[in-house]
């Protein structure tokens, strides 16, 4: 270790760092690849079908077979089109998906930036994702493609507010940012993770997520049967992989985050000999992986909201309840029952 | 009034929701009911309207004699015929071309054969590789009544009892 | 140069440059992306001065929400660039005039409160968020919180002025729907069946 850090000389911590983000991109990216393959399995056996399967053993290659087939593809600029948004627009929708993970910690010495303000920071990062797909939908010069990045800009602006005020609920029980501390203060067993004291909150996040990565039951903006994909119809081959890697990478990320607030992060459901052994890195992956899961779930089982009923679950009913509860919160912590909610 | 409160109660349970996941959750553990295609199939009809074939008598002789009923009877105008007068007087087709890609596989020129010469066998599972390889020739469809003969037989013979 | 200075000079080039373009631009949605890309350099600036609660703030709220809903509406509108063009240089003296006045109240004030004072080092464990949450709801709580209150009034203003119910539309109550029960739509009544009789001699 000493001979490699001298080798390097003063831009040891550059190189350490960049190692550090290719250790974390590398596993995302191929959770996403795989994740698609999950995603497919999944709802296939849902639906009574066994999904991919000729690929390798038991279909195991089908996402490096997919990735290959879209690099070879070609990228059709349409006629029309600004080019140069056209393909800033992928790239603006994969940068915030990554730039987050910047702040998520996998155990309490496992993180690449462990900031004051990570939750916040997420916050901030992930509400930048919109713009990938609201470019696009413009600059692609065509109405479905229009219609669907209008659609999505105004559910994930409205969705945002509802998913922020959950965060603030988990902020007041922790009375902390960040996200190690968060995780800290969920010790000592599932009851005490933040999902039983906050279950409305835990809820109105989880459902919020699945609105905010665009997901079935609120894929509006790229419903196949009415705008055919909604922001991406335009695009092919690798643009449309990037916007594809995006989706799934946030899909991870809101997963993550809510292992990691809600469902005690890496800490074991219970504090005693055999769960202890297993390393805190595979409990929150395997949390990570039962969102995930929950994910492909609603999608193989309910049918697509209606554009104003979205709305309406995010402000007249999301809002409300998350706002109930913070007051029911900050009341009862001033009472000496407040330890219900620490 | 109190039906009310309690629906909004029930409603915020979110049961509705849990019950449809329990359906689909119990349908990931039951039986799947896919058919891995290439190494299973599905049952098939001696009626099957799949790839067209000419057919030949025992003898080796030709069935069609260019009475041109099926090119008439074509809705898609997939067919064409030419005929001629053969060295021993009968008239037999000098081409007898079908067209799959405009084929919607009706089965009309197979009723209206009166020599049961033009026949639609069960292959469905053809493909071209190129622009001409979907135009089947006489050559080509008289090669596929050889190859299934026995096949094409046996379907016409189930399914004489019902014409 | 230290290379914290030069990551300022970076920053304030792109900064510039950018905010520049907002108002040279041609296309009303290039000049929006633009504003973000100031928005966010400008988050960077502050990340440098240590204020990171308020870069990242800066950038959820402003890149966040308000900047989408404005390139939300410039989408969807029409602009005549040539129309707005039209009396440029009639207004350019005046906008000129307050554009260097804002500038030099803008010294002055900062000037006045020392601007050229060099950030003091902090404590280890020193929290930036923990301190200015001290602080606006301490020394500053009346202000913050009259703020509050003319952000509330303006938001249920705005909501007043835009919410019209019209009468030509038809809502739908998804509460009513849902809440249906067969009960309440369908009646099932005993029918004795007819006699066949009576039934052929109506043909």
């Amino acid at each position: 270790m000493i001979e490699i850090q001298g080798f390097f000389g003063p831009l040891w911590l550059l190189v350490w760092t960049l190692a550090k983000i290719v250790a974390i991109i590398v596993p995302l990216l191929l959770g996403v690849a795989y994740l698609t393959y999950a995603e497919r399995k999944v709802i296939g056996y849902m639906q009574l079908r066994i999904g991919p399967n000729r690929v390798g053993f038991k279909g195991l290659i089908q996402p490096l077979a997919d990735g290959l087939k879209l690099m070879m593809k070609e990228i059709i600029v349409p006629s029309g089109a600004n080019k140069f948004l056209f393909l800033l627009a992928p790239v603006l929708s994969m940068a915030p998906a990554l730039l987050a993970w910047a702040v998520v910690p996998f155990t309490p010495q496992m993180v690449l930036a462990n900031i004051d303000a990570s939750l916040l920071f997420i916050m901030a990062v992930t509400s930048m994702g919109v713009y990938g797909v609201i470019v696009a939908g413009w600059a692609s010069n065509s109405k479905y493609a229009f219609l669907g990045a209008m659609r999505s800009a105004a559910q994930i602006v409205s969705y945002e507010i509802a998913m922020g005020f959950a965060l603030v609920g988990v902020l007041m029980a922790a009375q902390s940012l960040n996200l190690v501390d968060i995780v800290n203060a969920q010790q000592g067993g599932f009851w005490h993770w933040y999902w039983l004291p906050l279950l409305p909150l835990f809820l109105v996040y989880l459902i919020s997520g699945v609105a905010e990565t665009n997901r079935a039951p609120f894929d509006v903006d790229e419903g196949e049967s009415e705008i055919v994909a909604g922001f991406h119809v335009e695009y092919s081959g690798m643009a449309f992989a990037v916007f594809f890697l995006a989706e799934y990478a946030n899909m991870i990320l809101v997963a993550t985050l809510t292992a990691l607030m809600f469902l005690g992060g890496w800490e074991p459901p219970v504090a005693v000999a055999p769960f202890t052994w297993v390393p805190p890195l595979f409990w929150l992956l395997g949390k990570i992986a039962f969102v995930l899961f929950l994910f492909l779930w609603f999608r193989a089982t309910f049918p697509r909201y209606r554009y104003d009923q979205i709305m309406r679950l995010g402000w007249k009913v999301f809002i409300p309840v998350t706002l109930v509860w913070l007051m029911v919160m900050g009341a009862v912590m001033q009472t000496p029952y407040g330890y219900l909610f620490h | 009034m109190i039906k009310r409160f309690k629906d909004i109660f029930v409603s915020l349970l979110l049961i509705e929701l849990l019950k449809g996941m329990a359906i689909t959750g119990r349908h990931m553990f039951s039986r799947k009911i896919t058919v891995q295609f290439p190494e299973e199939r599905t049952p098939m009809s001696p009626r099957f309207r799949g790839l067209h074939a000419l057919r030949r008598y025992p003898n080796g002789e030709e069935r069609c004699i260019a009475c041109k009923l099926c090119e008439a009877v074509c809705p898609a105008m997939a067919i064409t015929i030419e005929s001629e007068q053969r060295d021993d007087g009968t008239r037999r087709t000098t081409r007898y071309d079908i067209d799959l890609t405009k084929c919607i596989f009706c089965g009309f020129c197979e009723e209206s054969c009166p020599v049961d010469s033009i026949v639609e066998t069960r292959i469905f599972d053809y493909h071209g590789e190129k622009r001409g390889d979907l135009y089947y020739t006489k050559d080509r469809l008289l090669a596929v009544g050889d190859r299934e003969e026995a096949q094409i037989a046996m379907d016409r013979e189930a399914d004489a009892k019902y014409r | 140069m230290s290379f914290v200075t030069l990551v300022f000079y970076a920053f304030s080039a792109i900064l510039l440059a950018s905010a520049v373009g907002v108002v040279t631009a041609r296309n009303t949605v290039h000049a929006v992306l633009l504003l973000v890309l100031a928005f966010v350099t400008a988050a960077g600036i502050w990340l440098l001065l240590e204020a990171e609660f308020l870069a990242i703030t800066l950038v959820l709220v402003y890149v966040g929400a308000v900047t989408v809903l404005f390139l939300f509406v410039v989408m969807t509108i029409d602009i005549n660039i040539e129309k707005l063009r039209a009396g440029f240089w009639n207004y350019l003296p005046l906008s000129l005039g307050v554009g260097v006045l804002m500038a030099v109240e803008m010294v002055l004030a900062l000037k006045s409160r020392g601007f050229d004072a060099i950030a003091s080092s902090h404590p280890a464990g020193y929290s930036n968020t923990k301190e200015l949450g001290r602080l606006l709801y301490t020394d500053y709580v009346y202000p913050f919180e009259i703020a509050a209150v003319i952000l509330l009034v303006a938001m249920i203003a705005a909501i007043a002025i835009t919410m019209r119910k019209r009468k030509t539309t038809k809502y739908q109550n998804p509460a009513q729907q849902v809440s249906v029960r067969r009960e309440d739509r369908v009646r099932l009544i005993s029918m004795p069946s007819e006699r066949r009789g009576a039934a052929e001699g109506d043909e």
